[in-house]
C-alpha cells in the first residue's frame, strides 16, 4: 500500500510517516501542493493521500482542488491533516473532494481510526 | 509519596465491593496517578491523608469521587466501526422490520462513559433510518460515574474526542463549534439519549426489553463472578430476539451458555438461545 504525504514541516511528514509505516505503508513525501501534484505523476495512484492546508507555493485545498478535477483521480482518498478546525473549513475541504478530515495535533490512534473510516488499513 | 501495601488494599476493596472493579496487584501505580491529583483538589494534601480520610468515614461522596477518578472512561465514536456497520447494514434493517407492529425500538448502553457510544447510535439511527420517525425510540445510555454521565450529557467534545473515529462528514453536520476547543452535539441528537446513574454490580432497577444491548469495554474490569451475575441480569431484559453486544475482548463464551454467539461479518454478538429466552426466574 501506498502513502503520499504533503506537509511542508518535515518533523510532520516524519510523524506521520513513522505512524503509516508501522501500518505497513510505503511512504512518499512532497513539501506542498506543486511537489504533490509531480509526485502523483510519479508514483501512480496512492492508497492514501494526507494533505496539510497552509503550505508555500500551492496550498493543500488548492492541491485538493486540483486533483479532484482530474477524473483518473476520482477514487483516490485524500484526507486533510490540518490545523484548521473551523466548521466552514472542514466544510469546504470535503465539499471540495477531501473524504476525511484531521485536526493537528492528533495521536497515532486518530490516524489509525481515520484510516479505518476510508477503508484503508 | 508511595502507596502502603494497607491502603492499596483499601482502595482495592473498596472498588471490589462498590463496583466490581478488580485492581490487580501491582496496579499501585494507577491508584497514585488517579488519587493524587484528586486529594490535591480536595485540600487534602496527600493520598496518605485522602485514605485516612475515607477510612474514618462511611462511604460517602469523597468514596464515589474515588470510584469515579479510579474508572477508566475511555472511548471513542463508532470505536472498532464494525460493530456499527452490521448494526447498519443487518441488524437494524432486520429490527425495523420485526418491530414494524408495534414501531417501538429500545436500546440500551450499559457503560456509556462520556458519550460517544450512545451517540454513535444515535447519529447512525438518524442518519440512515428516516424510517424510524414517528417511531417510539429509546435510546437509554448509563454509568457509575457520575463526572462522565455529567459530560456526556453537555454532549460537548475536545478536539482529540472530535478527531477520534467520528467521520469528518457527521461533525460538519450535527456539531457546532462552541469555542477554540470544544464542539457541542446538537440537541436534536443529544435529546435522543437518556442518561442515567446505574452500577452494573447492583441489582437492575426496573427496566423495559432491549432490542439492542452495549455493554462494551467494561466487563473487562470484573471478576468472573460478576461477569456471571452480570449477563444474568441482562438476559432478563434483552429481547428474546435482541442482540447484546460486547467489547472484543470480552465474550459470554465459558460465562453464561444461555447466550449464542451470533457472527456477522467481522462483528460477533450475542443471542439467547431459543429454549431460554424469556424463561429465566430470578
Ligand atoms: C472503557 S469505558 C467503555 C465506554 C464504551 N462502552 C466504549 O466501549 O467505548 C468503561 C466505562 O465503564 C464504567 N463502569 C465501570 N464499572 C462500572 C459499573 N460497576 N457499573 C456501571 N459502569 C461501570 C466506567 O465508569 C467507564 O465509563
Amino acid at each position: 500500500m501506498k502513502a503520499l504525504i504533503i506537509d511542508d514541516s518535515r518533523t510532520m511528514r516524519m510523524i506521520i510517516g513513522r505512524i503509516l509505516r508501522e501500518l505497513g505503508f510505503e511512504i512518499h513525501e512532497a513539501g506542498n501542493g506543486i511537489e504533490g501534484l509531480d509526485r502523483l505523476r510519479e508514483i501512480g495512484q496512492p492508497d492514501i493521500t494526507l494533505v496539510d492546508w497552509n503550505m508555500p507555493e500551492m496550498t493543500g485545498f488548492e492541491f485538493l482542488k486540483a486533483v479532484r478535477a482530474q477524473s483518473e483521480y476520482d477514487s483516490m482518498k485524500l484526507m486533510m491533516v490540518t490545523t484548521e478546525t473551523e466548521m466552514n473549513q472542514v466544510a469546504n475541504a470535503l465539499d471540495a473532494g477531501a473524504n476525511e478530515y484531521v485536526m493537528k495535533p492528533f495521536t497515532k490512534d486518530v490516524i489509525k481510526e481515520k484510516l479505518s473510516l476510508l477503508g484503508v488499513a | 509519596m508511595a502507596l502502603s501495601r494497607n491502603d492499596f488494599e483499601y482502595v482495592r476493596e473498596l472498588l471490589r465491593t462498590e463496583c466490581a472493579i478488580v485492581l490487580e496487584p501491582g496496579k499501585e501505580y494507577l491508584v497514585e496517578s488517579r488519587l493524587c491529583p484528586l486529594a490535591q483538589r480536595l485540600g487534602l494534601g496527600t493520598l496518605d491523608a485522602l485514605i485516612a480520610k475515607l477510612r474514618r468515614e462511611p462511604v460517602n461522596g469523597v468514596h464515589r469521587q474515588v470510584i469515579d477518578a479510579m474508572t477508566t472512561n475511555e472511548t471513542l465514536f463508532f470505536r472498532d466501526l464494525h460493530p456499527f456497520e452490521t448494526l447498519k447494514k443487518t441488524i437494524v434493517p432486520e429490527l425495523l422490520q420485526r418491530r414494524a407492529p408495534a414501531r417501538t425500538l429500545r436500546i440500551w448502553c450499559g457503560a456509556c462513559s462520556t458519550g460517544q457510544e450512545p451517540y454513535s447510535i444515535a447519529l447512525l439511527l438518524r442518519d440512515n433510518f428516516p424510517q424510524l420517525f414517528g417511531w417510539r425510540l429509546q435510546l437509554l445510555a448509563t454509568d457509575l460515574c457520575r463526572d462522565v454521565l455529567e459530560r456526556a450529557r453537555t454532549g460537548r467534545y475536545n478536539q482529540l474526542e472530535m478527531n477520534r473515529g467520528l467521520p469528518a462528514s457527521m461533525l460538519v453536520k450535527h456539531f457546532a463549534k462552541v469555542s477554540a476547543d470544544q464542539w457541542q452535539l446538537r440537541e436534536e441528537v443529544r435529546s435522543m439519549v437518556e442518561f442515567q446513574e446505574m452500577n452494573l454490580a447492583r441489582a437492575f432497577p426496573p427496566m423495559p426489553s432491549f432490542d439492542l444491548v452495549f455493554l462494551r469495554n467494561v466487563m473487562i474490569y470484573f471478576d468472573t463472578e460478576t461477569k456471571r451475575a452480570i449477563l444474568a441480569r441482562i438476559r432478563r431484559v434483552l429481547a428474546p430476539d435482541g442482540y447484546l453486544f460486547l467489547g472484543c475482548a470480552e465474550t459470554t463464551l465459558n460465562l453464561d451458555d444461555s447466550y449464542e454467539t451470533v457472527t456477522l461479518g467481522k462483528t460477533m454478538c450475542y443471542r439467547q438461545k431459543a429454549a431460554t429466552a424469556g424463561a429465566q426466574t430470578f
